[in-house]
């Protein structure tokens, strides 16, 4: 886009279908199809508008933008109007016709709004307010009585509504409809009784609901959450980036007195654009309750006590140095890169160990080799705008919706206005698969890889798989796979195979917003930073050098992931009760340092737990107390994100910095803790600082070397299933127990009811009827929950994985493409 | 003018000023009473039935060219209500450490709240004792009013308050707030019974 000066435009200034046009007398070439509004924005002239918003589709609700258009009889709506060649426009700022016309729908908006803007959460950042100041007349003519409603209703638990504020601009049912694809609010009655509500029987529960609050123009939409809490010129923001997944959408933080009150979605066109779901906007209540204050460690008597920070450091540091290279990293999926990176390095130059994992979950050695060559330290890409104009993407175990919300977004976009085509192998139509019209390509958990193996071959695909295979061969296309995936055998090599067969390219979409800037930290055995693989001689020695240590320190060898580490532990202490003399039994893990890892998040959380038990020595690095603080021998608090700068690296490659929202007393980041025992091992190059670590990253820089190879793991023979057996299929959904979403209950309200899913003939034979209950059981428990029938194949049974009511790990011991028992009625 | 009428005439001032009226105060043995608009400390006013008039807007605050007020609002519940309407004033604290009586905050207040009286007497020996909380500010309960929280007189809305249709507590309030100071007070469900 051109803008020109006034005057006729010169040659070199006009873009290829350039429309020239003059506003206020001012002459613009603007690209065809501009609508008038932004032509005037390009000059500077501010057109007042409510119902103009830049991510939605014109609609001309509010009046407020009408202009004079030389020519037209009447005044036009400037948000409605697309430019014309040799079009004259004159806004408010040159034209008595256009100023009068918005002093009298100013006038009239005001006549049924409210004089509550002193209670209004949205007074003193509201564009009614400052529009009616600069654009509307100092007195109203209208002495009736206003319109009220009964004040507030909530069209959610979270979202309130105070109708009689609303100036019907439709910019919430139209985001509603358009952008989020949950049309669960809508405009209802006419004329002055015309109000934005719900259907009876459904409340306005969509994932991204917070958005209404922000874009609504007026206080007609407020949060349970921000409700009175504080006035707009209280609040310090800063801009920030959210930690609840790996789609890295920058925020904005709003803080009053040390307290995070509100955060805000950012505008970052090339990710967020300027949306967010509602757990990164309400889910911050973690960052206060049930904090850890001060150290702690053991006395004699083997109770947790507090601490002075040296003590602490110091009794770290011993029981480390004592357990040298027999110590093990485990690290969770809440970490910025820097602090990864940290662990990645402690693990390696102080510790001199491999054992180190970020993957607090269920995970595999495929996924690991996976990882290493396809992913880690690779640059960005597939990106947002690559999803928004590919072909075809192909969802492989992710279940956009529920784990990267702004992934849905952009395929919702895409597929809303270039027609992106989207297939998702999984086994059923998930509302996130329906919302972007895609088209699902059944898979039985456990049975991706054969799924995935045949889009690789047209000719014998058919149907769906047949039209998503030709798509794949297309330039643009895109193939991305989830976290869900490690959980199935040969998916992950499925993938890698197919991605190289097609030609289409491969994105990894973890469910948590540090496993990418772990996984390019080299937080992940055998990696180091960047990609770089241990076992070359060349990246070792990269290492040692700008960790200023002796390459003969740094382990060699590949060592051992989360289960294998987890194991060792349970072997050792089978060892130790078997033998005579228990101090002679070689221990392989003789310490461990623990962050943000949850037990509850991995395959086997009570073997974990044991395993914590079984070790002679733990530290962990933690926020907030959990079963891991409980079990350990040193507990060190470490700063929340809003305490701290960092970098999350979204699930594109795309480093995301965020700096620090408010100093917080007693609040170091996890790479300081560490820089801290590091000195007290001995080791003088260990930075502390967000900066330092940043520059050592840069000085690994990317790696173009040797890479191991993708994996090739085969596809496990499809389980057979019984009469009243199926196979379950879980993940988890946006709103669940996740514990980052604790201290929000207003948020926890607006979460799915958890439900069962069979397919009619699954459902059946067991003689469950839609909506009866359906009882998934194993040896270990079983759950009840309603049945949804569902179209999805038979002998599968579905249940989020961390609902309320709904913890297959927990109740069942069982995951993704586990066996298990299914009945009618309850237990 | 000549030296010598200078030197008398100074003299002069001095003389006459022996049979004015002295113009010193004697304070603080004898006090004189201020101008009826003088700016002392403020008070947080309540209306005729004793709940509170401030909703906790901060427009005070924000008016407030010393930034010597801090206000957080809260939603009033059935269970505890300090003002008619929506929202209350949680914490209000004035600063006089800060505050210059300008008076601008009583200007902002959209309920008339916040006033002035005419104490001037704002002096002590620490910063905390300076730093005055709602509970220091409210004015006093005049005859008619009983001490919030409690609920609105029934059948009133927020607009009769400001309409001044209420003109005192009515029974059901005093017997609310006995009760509650009494600390046998279980919520909306037992007033009932007792305006019954």
């Amino acid at each position: 886009m051109t803008v020109t000066s006034s005057g006729p435009s010169s040659p070199a200034t006009q873009t290829v279908d350039g429309v020239t046009m003059s506003v206020d007398g001012v002459d613009v070439t603007v690209p065809k199809g501009t609508l008038v509004i932004r032509a005037a924005e390009q000059l500077g002239v501010a057109v007042p508008r409510f119902c103009d918003h830049p991510l939605l589709e014109p609609v001309a609700a509010c009046r407020m933008c009408l202009v004079e258009i030389e020519g037209q009889p009447k005044p036009q709506p400037a948000c409605a109007v697309t430019v014309a060649e040799g079009m004259k426009v004159k806004t408010q700022v040159t034209s008595d016709v256009a100023l009068k016309a918005q002093q009298g729908v100013m006038e009239f908006l005001l006549i049924n709004h409210p004089l509550d803007c002193p209670i209004c959460d949205k007074g003193g950042e509201c564009p009614l307010q400052n529009q009616a100041m600069a654009n509307g007349r100092g007195e109203s003519r209208f002495d009736g009585v206003k319109r009220t409603f009964p004040k507030p209703i909530n069209v959610s638990a979270q979202i309130l509504l105070d109708r009689e504020r609303c100036v019907s601009c439709a910019r919430c049912t139209r985001f509603a409809e358009q952008i989020a694809g949950d049309a669960f609010i809508s405009l209802q009655e006419r004329g002055a009784k015309q109000q934005v509500n719900i259907s009876s029987d459904q409340p306005f529960d969509s994932y991204f609901s917070g958005n209404t609050v922000q874009i609504c123009p007026v206080g007609a939409l407020t949060s349970a959450k921000y409700r009175f809490r504080a006035r707009p010129f209280d609040l310090i923001s800063t801009p920030t980036v959210c930690e609840h997944c790996a789609s890295g959408c920058g925020l904005r933080t709003d803080v009053r007195r040390s307290a995070v009150l509100r955060r805000q979605a950012w505008d970052v066109p090339e990710v967020n654009e300027e949306w967010n779901c509602d757990k990164g906007r309400f889910a911050f209540g973690y960052q206060v309750e049930g904090r850890l204050e001060h150290p702690l460690v053991r006395d004699d008597e083997g109770n947790l006590v507090t601490a002075s920070w040296p003590e602490a450091i110091s009794i770290a540091a011993d029981g480390l140095r004592a357990a040298g290279a027999g110590a093990a990293v485990l690290t969770g999926g809440r970490l910025t890169l820097e602090d990864s990176y940290a662990y990645a390095k402690f693990a390696r130059a102080v510790l001199g160990t491999d054992d180190i994992d970020f993957r607090a979950r269920p995970a595999s050695a495929e996924e690991t080799a996976f990882l290493a060559a396809l992913v880690a330290g690779r640059p960005v890409g597939p990106t947002y705008s690559d999803l928004e104009s590919a072909p075809v993407v192909v969802l492989a175990g992710l279940d956009a919706e529920d784990e990267s919300p702004m992934v849905f977004l952009r395929l919702r976009k895409g597929a809303r206005t270039r027609g992106v085509r989207v297939f998702s192998v999984a086994p059923f139509a998930s509302s996130g698969v329906s919302k972007v019209q895609g088209c699902v390509l059944p898979a039985v958990p456990g049975d991706e890889a054969a799924v995935l193996d045949a889009l690789a071959d047209e000719a014998s695909a058919h149907g769906d798989a047949a039209e998503a295979a030709r798509l794949l061969c297309e330039p643009g296309a895109i193939v991305l796979v989830g976290e869900r995936l490690a959980q199935s055998p040969g998916a992950l090599s499925a993938a890698a195979r197919l991605a190289a067969a097609t030609g289409a390219r491969l994105g990894w979409v973890p469910r948590r917003a540090g496993e990418r800037g772990a996984l390019d930290a080299g937080a992940l055995t055998g990696l180091l930073p960047g990609g770089r693989p241990l076992g070359s001689d060349a990246a070792r020695a990269q290492a040692a050098e700008v960790w200023g240590v002796d390459v003969a320190a740094l382990p060699a060898e590949p060592g051992r992931d989360l289960e294998s580490v987890v194991a060792a532990l349970h072997d050792d202490a089978a060892a130790v009760a078997a033998a005579d003399d228990p101090s002679a039994v070689e221990r392989a893990v003789r310490a461990l340092v623990v962050a943000g890892v949850e037990a509850s998040d991995l395959a086997d959380p009570a073997g974990f737990l044991a395993a914590l038990e079984a070790a002679p020595f733990v530290v962990s690095l933690e926020q907030r107390h959990s079963d891991v603080t409980q079990r350990a021998h040193v507990v060190l608090p470490v700063a929340a994100v809003a305490e701290r700068f960092g970098t999350f690296v979204d699930w594109e490659g795309r480093p995301r910095e965020f700096s620090q929202v408010f100093p917080a007393a007693h609040s170091l980041s996890d790479a300081r803790v560490l820089s801290m025992i590091a000195t007290q091992l001995g080791s003088t190059a260990f930075a502390p600082d967000v900066a330092t670590q940043r520059e050592e990253l840069a000085a690994f820089g990317s790696w173009d070397g040797e890479r191991a190879e993708a994996p090739s793991v085969a596809g496990a023979e499809p389980v057979a299933v019984g009469h009243g057996e199926a196979v379950l299929a879980t993940w988890r959904q946006l709103l669940d127990h996740g514990l980052l979403q604790e201290g929000d209950p207003f948020l926890g309200a607006t979460a799915r009811t958890a439900v069962a899913r069979l397919s009619p003939s699954t459902a059946d034979s067991l003689g469950v009827a839609d909506g009866a209950d359906v009882t998934v059981s194993t040896d270990v428990g079983s759950l009840t929950l309603p049945l949804v029938v569902t179209a999805m194949p038979d002998g599968v049974v579905w249940l989020p994985a961390n609902s309320d009511g709904s913890t297959p790990r927990a109740s069942l011991g069982a995951g993704h493409g586990d066996v298990v028992r299914i009945s009618g009625g309850a237990a | 003018m000549s030296d010598e009428r200078r030197f008398f005439r100074g003299f002069g001032v001095s003389f006459t000023q022996m049979f004015k009226k002295v113009t010193t105060e004697q304070y603080p043995e004898e006090k004189v009473p201020t101008q009826p608009r003088y700016h002392g400390r403020h008070q947080l006013n309540r209306h005729p039935d004793g709940l509170e008039k401030c909703i906790g807007c901060e427009l005070c605050a924000w008016a407030c060219p010393a930034d010597a007020i801090f206000v957080e609002g809260a939603p009033n519940t059935e269970e505890e209500r300090f003002s008619p309407g929506e929202r209350y004033g949680r914490v209000y604290q004035i600063n006089y450490l800060r505050c210059i009586f300008c008076g601008l905050c009583i200007e902002a207040c959209p309920t008339r709240a916040l006033t002035m009286t005419n104490e001037y007497e704002l002096a002590d020996s620490t910063r905390a004792a300076l730093i005055f909380e709602k509970q220091d500010l409210l004015g006093p309960l005049l005859p008619g009013m009983v001490p919030a929280p409690h609920q609105m007189v029934p059948g009133t809305t927020e607009t009769d308050y400001y309409l001044g249709k209420v003109t005192g507590a009515v029974a059901a309030q005093s017997a609310e707030a006995e009760a509650r100071k009494l600390g046998t007070w279980t919520g909306p469900q037992a007033d009932e019974e007792v305006t019954a």
